[in-house]
Formats: structure tokens, sequence, C-alpha cells
């Protein structure tokens, strides 16, 4: 039986779809990290409202990376226990279909609730009201790039036993470029200056990424399963 | 070139190669540093704003230019592995990596005891030195993954992809951090059409470059030598080696 590469992706992203909605902790405790993270600091730094604005898009940034961490784990870890990944990656359709089926799915559990979530988080952090929309499109565009940067590091450490602390040290560094662009988006918005050009610089990193991660994620599949 | 290439994918004949490549880096980079060092340490002119502080420059520079030449030795060495799947570019990187990030230390070190004195603060999150910071924890990520394997062969192709995806960000992260806050000078020494510096600052600078250079070069050799011993433990020639230096 021939399988068509539309029916294998939407195959793949229904199935980890239906996994994600049966356990719904994997849907609510990265969104409720998040939530946590970004109230700790007016906690830490003090209530006052005008640092909170200045600081506002860097907390809410640091700690979407910082949940989308979290949640990578996820995307490979248990099928790499059962062994469903590697009947994955002895399919004949391309690895490359595969991996973006699944971080297609990962980005919709994690990165659309974050979006969603943000600018409430947005009022409690008193973020200017014209950052608003560039919070919101610098997190459409931004968490994806999230996502499939973080598979590959997922994919590399999935054989081995402790790699959670270890995943952090490879991604974050790679995640450095769309925190800044993504900040300086938003403030350029609070000074109502255009911030088409960091907009694009992110949809640039995007469109990379989305053609070249999944590769990285292929080959390092097949590192890790051996 | 294949023809002439393919004896070094034996891992005898490349440790051997390194054998004698060894003393003669490391001969020349000590005469080289000698010169240098004293040339620039001691009988170059101090700038005449910086004043004697600007002496940190001849070892801060080579460091820093090092710290990202190694990394892209190092990718050009996973590209090797990954794409011809030659493993003993796989043992390279684990060579590369701990150097690498050693001069990347040092870069920033240096470079931290010159602001001091020169912009009143030990670090500025400026473009160039968050880029040099972001290169050394990739360089420990690649050290970190590449311990985090049991088994070597494995460990070395993961640590190839990691560095090959960390080589396609750098010039992103780079870039990102250029734009977005920068105090540390531009480039100096690349300018090649007339290089705004004066020649008495140059010709030690040179020489103690190619110093480090030569440092950088017999220490990977030494480290990679002790890569390919300890992943070839099990063959003949490795034990006949060992027989023979038990037996001296």
């Amino acid at each position: 039986m021939q399988l068509t590469y539309r029916k294998a992706f939407k195959t793949i992203l229904v199935r980890d779809l239906t996994i994600a909605i049966r356990h719904r902790d994997d849907i609510f405790n990265p969104l409720l990290f998040f939530i946590i993270t970004v109230s700790l600091f007016p906690l830490g730094i003090g209530p006052e409202a005008n640092t909170l604005m200045k600081i506002a898009p860097g907390i809410i940034w640091v700690a979407a990376l910082l949940a989308t961490l979290l949640s990578l784990e996820r995307l490979f870890k248990n099928d790499h226990a059962d062994g469903s990944l590697e009947q994955l990656l002895l399919s004949p359709c391309p690895t490359f279909v595969l991996v973006l089926a699944k971080i297609t799915a990962h980005w919709i559990i994690t990165g659309l609730p974050l979006i969603i979530i943000a600018p409430l988080l947005g009022v409690l952090l008193n973020l200017h009201q014209d950052s608003y929309l560039a919070l919101m499109l610098t997190l459409l565009i931004g968490t994806p790039v999230l996502s499939l940067l973080g598979a590959i590091g997922v994919a590399l450490t999935v054989g081995i036993k402790k790699g959670g602390v270890l995943l952090s040290l490879l991604i974050l560094p790679l995640y450095i470029p769309v925190l800044i662009f993504a900040t300086s988006a938003i403030d350029a918005a609070s000074m109502n200056l255009p911030y088409d050009g960091q907009l694009a610089i992110i949809g640039a990193i995007f469109v990379g990424s989305l053609t070249l991660a999944p590769f990285a994620v292929g080959s390092a599949l097949k590192v890790s399963i051996n | 070139m294949w023809k002439w290439l393919h004896p070094y994918s034996n891992p005898q004949t490349t440790y051997n190669l390194c054998g004698t490549l060894t003393p003669w880096f490391a001969g020349i980079s000590a005469i080289l540093l000698t010169i240098g060092l004293a040339m620039s340490l001691v009988f170059s002119p101090p700038d005449y704003q910086q004043g004697e502080s600007v002496r940190i420059f001849y070892i801060h520079v080579p460091s820093a230019m090092l710290s990202m030449g190694i990394y892209l030795g190092m990718a050009i060495s996973a590209l090797c592995a990954l794409v011809w799947q030659m493993k003993l570019t796989e043992t390279s990187i684990a060579a590369m990596a701990p150097v690498g990030a050693t001069f990347t230390a040092i870069a920033l070190f240096t470079g931290a005891a010159w602001g001091k004195p020169m912009w009143g603060t030990w670090w500025v999150w400026d473009a160039r030195l968050t880029s040099e910071l972001i290169l050394l924890f990739l360089y420990l990520g690649v050290i970190a993954l590449h311990n985090a394997f049991e088994d070597k062969e494995l460990a070395g192709k993961a640590a190839s992809v990691l560095a090959l995806v960390g080589v396609i960000n750098l010039p992103i992260i780079h870039y990102s951090v250029e734009w977005w806050n920068t105090l540390h000078q531009g480039a100096t020494i690349s300018k090649f059409d007339k290089p705004s510096m004066s020649t008495d600052m140059l010709i030690p600078f040179a020489i103690s470059f190619f110093g480090f250079a030569f440092m950088v070069a017999s220490l990977i050799c030494i480290r990679f030598k002790a890569e390919i011993i300890a992943r070839n433990s099990m063959r003949p020639w490795v034990k006949a080696l060992a027989m023979e230096k038990e037996a001296n």
C-alpha cells in the first residue's frame, strides 16, 4: 500500500494530538509552569508598574522558552521507550515528513496555548498597551522556531538516560536570536516604532529552520536509535 | 586527491602522522611564541591612547580568532563525518572541542581584564562579548553531549550533528547581537587593503598569532592521538604500541 506524503503527515499529526488530548497533563503542565514562572517575577522584583512594563516582554519570552524546553522531552521520549519511533524511521516515507508532523503536533499542543494565554500575562505584568499585537505576532512566528530547534536537541538526547539537563545546555544557546529579535520587536512597538523588520527576521529564521531542522532531527534520530 | 587522502582513513597511519607532526608544531610554536611575545610584551610601542594595557591585545585577539577558527574546523570535520561517514573525523571533533572551549574562555577572560581599565567595567552585554559567550556555551554543549554517550561512536555522530547545527546558528547569533547592542570596536586586523594598525604593532601580532595557531595545532594533535588510541584500544597495533612502551 502506497502512502502519500500528505496522508502520512496527517496520520502522525492526528495520532500525536490524540495521545496529547488523552494525557491532558502534557498540555496543562507546561502552561501552568509558564504562568507560575511569569508570576514569580513581580514578586521577586517588586510590583512597581513602570519597572514591570519595561521588563514584561523579556519575562514573557524567557518563560515561553523555558516552558517549551520543559515540554520538549515528550516529543520523542515515549515513542522511543515503546519502540514506535524505530518503526516510524523504518517506514518508506521520508523522515522529513514524519518529523515535521511530530513537530507540528508539538507546536499545536504547547505553542498555541502559550500564545492564547500570553495577553493575560501581559495584563498581569502591565505590558504597554501598544505592545499586545507585537507580543502575539512574535509568539506566533517565534514559537514554531522553538519547537523546530528544540526537536534537534531532543532527537540528540533521546537515547540518553538523563537527557533533561543536557537538553537545556544544547538548546538554549540556539534560542537566543529569536529571544533578541522578539523582545526588541515588542519594545519597538511600545515606543510606537515600526517593528516589521524584526518580525521579518524572525520569519526568516522560521522559514530557515522549517526547511533545515527536520533534516537535522532525522539524522540525529538515526544516531540515537542506532 | 582521494588516492592521497585514502591511507589516512586508517587510524594507525593518522596516529603516526600526528606523532611526527606534533614535535614540529610544538617546536615552531615555541620559537614563534618566544619571539612574538617578547616583541609584543616588551619591545612594541605602547598605544598612544591605551598605554601599556594595549599589550593584552597580543593574547586576546589571537585567542579570539582561534576560538572561532577551531569551531569552523570542528564544523568542517562534522560535515565530513556526516556526509562521508568518516570515523576519524568524528574522533577529531572530540579532540578539538575542549581546546576550542579553552581558547574561548581565554579570550573572554583577557577581554574582561582589558575591559576593566579601558571601558571601566569587567563585562558589558555587547555584541562581540555576548556572541563569544554563546560560542563558549556551544562548545560546552558539544563536550557535554559527547560525554553523555557511553558508546563513543554514537557520541561522535551526535556531537557532529550538534556542531553543524551550531555553525549555522553562529552567524545568526553574531548578527542578532550585533544589531542588538554594540560597544566593542570593529575589525582591525582583517582589513587587508589598509590595516588600521601601525606596522610595528602588526608584526609582533602576526608572529604571536601564528605562535598560538601552531600551539593549537600541536595540542589538537596530542588530543587526537589520545582519542584514536582510546577508541582503538582493542586493536593489535595499539596493543603492540603499549607493549613497546612498557618494554622501554
